[in-house]
């Protein structure tokens, strides 16, 4: 069957994808809350005011939840999905929980989404937790992508949280993923 | 400069001499504000894995029924066109996407959103709000009710105008299938004249975009009826690692 194609979110999003902590998989003030935030850039090193980042992880046991209430959060249930908008400066951020391997000798990855006015397609990719370069270096997709790319994938561990930039275009443009199946659907 | 409708035509043209997938090109110079936010590099080829093969669940204690009415929102009812539009949500092997979060928003009968950054100058309407939420049944089908968006303005190019359109946010079984799309209605006179549509350069993946009349759908002394089915990407997992109702309601 052929796939329906993908358009673009527009400027009006926040109408209908906004509600009330989004960006909160647990609340900021829970004592285990790690923030995850950055800029998001586009090809002349201007922030995107109006992108949509959404992350889907592991719990820290490297659990994947099959768990609903990311829409109507109780403060309690950890879902592993969440969402955020960018704001003027192009920054977002979420409050999480940092995601364990969900296999044994696999390094922790968050998966994210990018969407935004200006951008006809939903973009896949990933942000790795920075902390164990042994797993790194034997990751089966950080191996396969240029060295100097590399760095696009991973999060920076600051004092204010962990940071993942994305550089939708030009000079440090984060590597950007595709799958079998979504190759298939555009043969 | 400006350009002008004829410059985005001729531009729309000669896109369309370039082969291009049925997924919408991202590098499509007619759609301007794509120019410097697209990728340059190609995208990077992976099997997917660890919660790449999942998509997150939701379900009904995430939305509430009437969230899949836009028309009952306010005290009184908006104006415009009182529509349906139902259908299923299918992978691409074509089993239904069941229990799964459909998002919609969209412009009122006059082309506006509620939404600051909408200037428009066409009346809002205090009865409507325009965004609609709801949870897939069983077999993929979701239905909303709702009033027919009009087309509006934009700042392309001179004289622009989007063809009418209410926006889609669509999971499915595994990560990799999300989708966020528009959707459209028969027989638009916009369509050649939008590049957002048209960066969708082939013919036939375009008009998957389109919702069809149904007079099935259709209710005596109430509403018009359209019907739009949205067949995802395949996914990734094998059909043995099902997503039963279960599951996602008590997190197995």
């Amino acid at each position: 069957m052929s796939a329906v194609p993908g358009q673009t979110v527009g400027p009006f999003f926040h109408l209908g994808l906004e509600y009330p902590r989004m960006n909160e998989l647990v609340p900021p003030a829970s004592p285990r809350a790690v923030r995850l935030h950055g800029r998001v850039t586009d090809g002349g090193g201007d922030p995107v005011p109006d992108a949509v980042i959404e992350i889907w992880q592991a719990d820290p046991q490297g659990a994947v939840l099959r768990t609903p209430g990311s829409l109507r959060r109780d403060g309690w249930t950890f879902t592993g999905w969440g969402r955020a908008a960018t704001d003027p400066d192009g920054h977002y951020q979420f409050f999480t929980l940092e995601p364990g391997a969900t296999e044994p000798d696999r390094a922790p990855f968050f998966a994210v989404t990018v969407f935004a006015r200006g951008l006809l397609d939903r973009l896949f990719t990933r942000a790795y937790l920075p902390d164990d370069p042994d797993l790194l270096a034997n990751d089966t997709l950080l191996e396969s992508v240029a060295p100097d790319r590399r760095a696009t994938l991973i999060t920076r561990r600051e004092p204010d949280g962990l940071v993942f930039d994305i550089r939708l275009q030009g000079d440090g443009e984060t590597v950007f993923l595709t799958y079998p199946r979504l190759r298939d659907s555009w043969a | 400069m400006e350009s002008s409708q004829a410059d985005i035509n001729r531009e729309i043209e000669a896109a369309a001499q370039q082969p291009g997938g049925p997924q919408p090109k991202l590098d499509y110079a007619p759609y301007r504000s794509s120019i410097l936010r697209h990728p340059k590099q190609p995208a990077h080829l992976i099997d997917p894995e660890s919660v790449e093969l999942w998509a997150p669940a939701f379900g009904h204690r995430d939305v509430a029924d009437d969230e899949a009415d836009l028309t009952i929102q306010h005290a009184g009812t908006p104006i415009g066109e009182r529509i349906v539009v139902t259908g299923r949500v299918l992978d691409g092997d074509g089993r239904p996407v069941a229990n799964q979060l459909v998002e919609v928003w969209q412009a009122n009968a006059a082309g506006r959103y509620r939404h600051q950054r909408d200037q428009h100058p066409a009346p809002h309407d205090p009865n409507f709000t325009g965004v609609g939420r709801c949870i897939t049944g069983p077999d993929g089908s979701y239905r909303f009710q709702t009033i027919k968006p009009g087309p509006y303005p934009w700042r392309n190019h001179l004289n622009a105008w989007r063809p009418a359109h209410i926006h889609f946010s669509l999971f499915g079984h595994d990560f990799t299938q999300r989708l966020v799309t528009q959707m459209y209605f028969p027989g638009d006179p916009l369509f050649a004249l939008d590049p957002i549509y048209q960066s969708i350069t082939d013919p036939k993946a375009r008009e998957l975009l389109i919702a069809t009349y149904d007079h099935d759908v259709t209710t005596p002394e109430w509403s018009t009826g359209y019907r739009w089915d949205i067949v995802l990407t395949g996914t990734h997992r094998t059909p043995l690692d099902t997503d039963s109702p279960e599951d996602e309601e008590h997190g197995a």
